[in-house]
């Protein structure tokens, strides 16, 4: 059998998308088995580090084997990532983690939902989840990225918390506005929105999905440092305290406790 | 060349172990690491009933080092015994299981559980410092640490090794106490309590407020820990703290260790123990040592 390990990539190309937020293709073979809502753990050449970074796959393009990430600058590994020109190695683990469930979707009006650095991972759902769906996704302002990427996808609703694009606020506000309608949500985001797509999806009484993040070490579920409350005993912890790296990152809003 | 070390009358093919907590129950890392390559597999902590942990953030990353607070999260002793160590038995590797509890009772029933089971040695984790009760209480005190050994000791089937927290004024007292109480090896060292404060968020990093702070920032006080206690007691060692390499593991077995684990380097690669195994052989081959004890606490001599 052959052994998983840490792989190095070569960084293809990089920009700044708007400020602080970074957009790069890596040629990796990790890509051939990348699914929307996966990820992958980078790692910083810095020793001062010794922790990998999670990041959400944006796009996979499997036969050329080409992942695109798109992440915010938030500390010294992001920082150092940012720095990376076409041509330098990158190393890097996976695709780590569940990903989004794209049969939920079929025969189903999909809504998806983005917040900031969350908008990115629905870029390779919206192109492979089937059926109908929109798209919605929000800003802190007027600076919005992965938007032309999206619009390809299906209707694209923005939303901006200083007004500046589209509908004043986040995507819920965005959702009303637009008197929007879906069967099932997949969203990405910080945990208040999280929570506010969780009430409405009870509400409507329809399945949202729901990426979550958290601090990890080792990215492969032994350490238990990325868990979070469930609302049943899963398996594996036997606690109501699943990995968020390896039974998540996207959960049914129903299965976590989020508050 | 001969790599092979002994340590209460079991025998390992060589002296590369992980550390407990940072590989799960091997499972997690099957696909990344041959394991029946392994000296040891040492488990994460196992308590008597399932324990949920801390809340989250558990993790956070420092200057050349993290700190952690999981709170020994673990499923229990019922679905470890029925899961995990079949997993590990078919593996050519020796099986250290590491248990923790809140109470004597608790380590006990654990140690009892365990007495007819593949386990190899039992690793009793009095130096957890991050759960409020039990774990730490036991191994900060000399006394305490004496007596909840001597009653493991009565009850276990398997040898006892002692894992000593480094958050005492005199480790060696501790060594002492647990040798006393017939400990048959220590493991040290275990964490140093730290903690990190986010500044854009003027709060902790950790929601546990501290964490027990592993990785190469902390080798140089394991080094001379493990250096101290073999000092102190006749007892083998297993040291640990920050080993990333096999410069490092070297490193321990020249300060008196008889076996090293290999913990934080894990998360820097999934590979890292078979790295330092293969690393520590280079480093004997390149240096002209045929048999691993010519190492083990040379710098005494």
């Amino acid at each position: 059998m052959e052994r998983k390990r840490k792989e190095v990539g070569t960084v293809i190309s990089q920009k700044e998308l708007i400020p602080g937020i970074f957009d790069m293709w890596i040629e990796t073979k990790l890509a051939h088995q990348a699914a929307p809502g996966q990820f992958v753990m980078i790692y910083p050449r810095a020793e001062s580090t010794i922790l990998p970074r999670p990041i959400s796959i944006c796009q996979a393009q499997k036969e050329a084997g080409r992942l695109r990430i798109v992440y915010r600058v938030a500390g010294k590994g992001t920082k150092e990532f940012s720095g990376y020109e076409a041509g330098e190695d990158i190393a890097l683990m996976g695709p780590l983690g569940n990903g989004f469930p794209l049969l939920a979707a079929e025969g189903k009006r999909a809504v998806l939902l983005g917040g900031g650095i969350g908008i990115p991972p629905l870029l390779q759902l919206a192109g492979e989840l089937p059926g109908e769906k929109v798209i919605l996704a929000g800003y802190r302002d007027g600076h919005l990225f992965l938007q032309e990427d999206l619009e390809k996808c299906g209707p694209f609703y923005a939303a901006t918390e200083d007004g500046s694009v589209g509908v004043r606020g986040n995507v819920m506000d965005a959702l009303t506005v637009h008197r929007l309608e879906g069967d099932v949500i997949y969203a990405c985001g910080p945990m208040p929105m999280l929570r506010a797509v969780k009430q409405y999806a009870v509400q409507k009484g329809i399945p949202a999905y729901l990426s979550l993040e958290e601090r990890m070490a080792c990215g492969v579920g032994a350490c238990l440092g990325c868990v979070c409350k469930t609302t049943r005993k899963d398996a594996h912890s036997h606690v109501k305290n699943a990995r968020i790296c390896t039974e998540g990152p996207v959960f049914e809003a129903s299965e976590v406790d989020i508050g | 060349m001969k790599t092979e070390v002994t340590i209460a009358g079991v025998t390992f093919q060589n002296p590369v172990m992980t550390a407990s907590g940072t590989f799960g129950s091997g499972m997690e890392y099957g696909e990344f690491v041959e394991i029946g390559r392994l000296g040891a597999v040492v488990t994460k902590g196992v308590a008597a009933d399932p324990w949920p942990g801390n809340p989250t953030p558990r993790i956070a990353e420092v200057y050349g080092g993290m700190l952690n607070a999981i709170g020994l999260q673990n499923p229990g002793i019922a679905v470890f015994m029925e899961r995990d160590l079949p997993f590990l038995a078919q593996y050519d590797t020796k099986i250290i299981v590491n248990v923790c509890g809140k109470t004597v009772e608790e380590y006990l029933e654990v140690v009892e559980r365990l007495g007819d089971t593949r386990a190899d040695l039992l690793e009793i984790n009095v130096s957890c410092p991050n759960v409020k009760e039990g774990a730490i209480a036991f191994g900060q005190d000399a006394d305490c640490l004496y007596d909840i050994t001597s009653q493991i000791k009565q009850k276990a089937r398997q040898p006892v090794i002692m894992k000593l927290s480094p958050n005492v004024t005199d480790i060696t007292e501790m060594a002492r106490a647990a040798e006393a109480a017939g400990a048959d090896a220590l493991s040290l060292i275990n964490t140093l309590t730290g903690m990190k404060i986010d500044i854009a968020r003027r709060s902790f990093a950790l929601a546990n407020r501290t964490g027990g702070l592993s990785g190469p920032a902390i080798k140089p006080v394991a080094v001379r820990m493990v250096y101290q206690c073999a000092q102190a007691v006749r007892i083998p060692i297993i040291g640990m703290g920050g080993i990333m390499s096999g410069e490092d593991a070297i490193e321990f077995l020249m300060a008196g260790a008889t076996a090293v684990s290999v913990g934080a380097a894990n998360f820097v690669d999934p590979c890292a123990t078979i790295k330092v195994l293969d690393g520590m052989e280079n480093w004997m081959r390149q240096n002209g040592v045929t048999d691993i004890h010519e190492i083990i606490g040379c710098v005494q001599s």
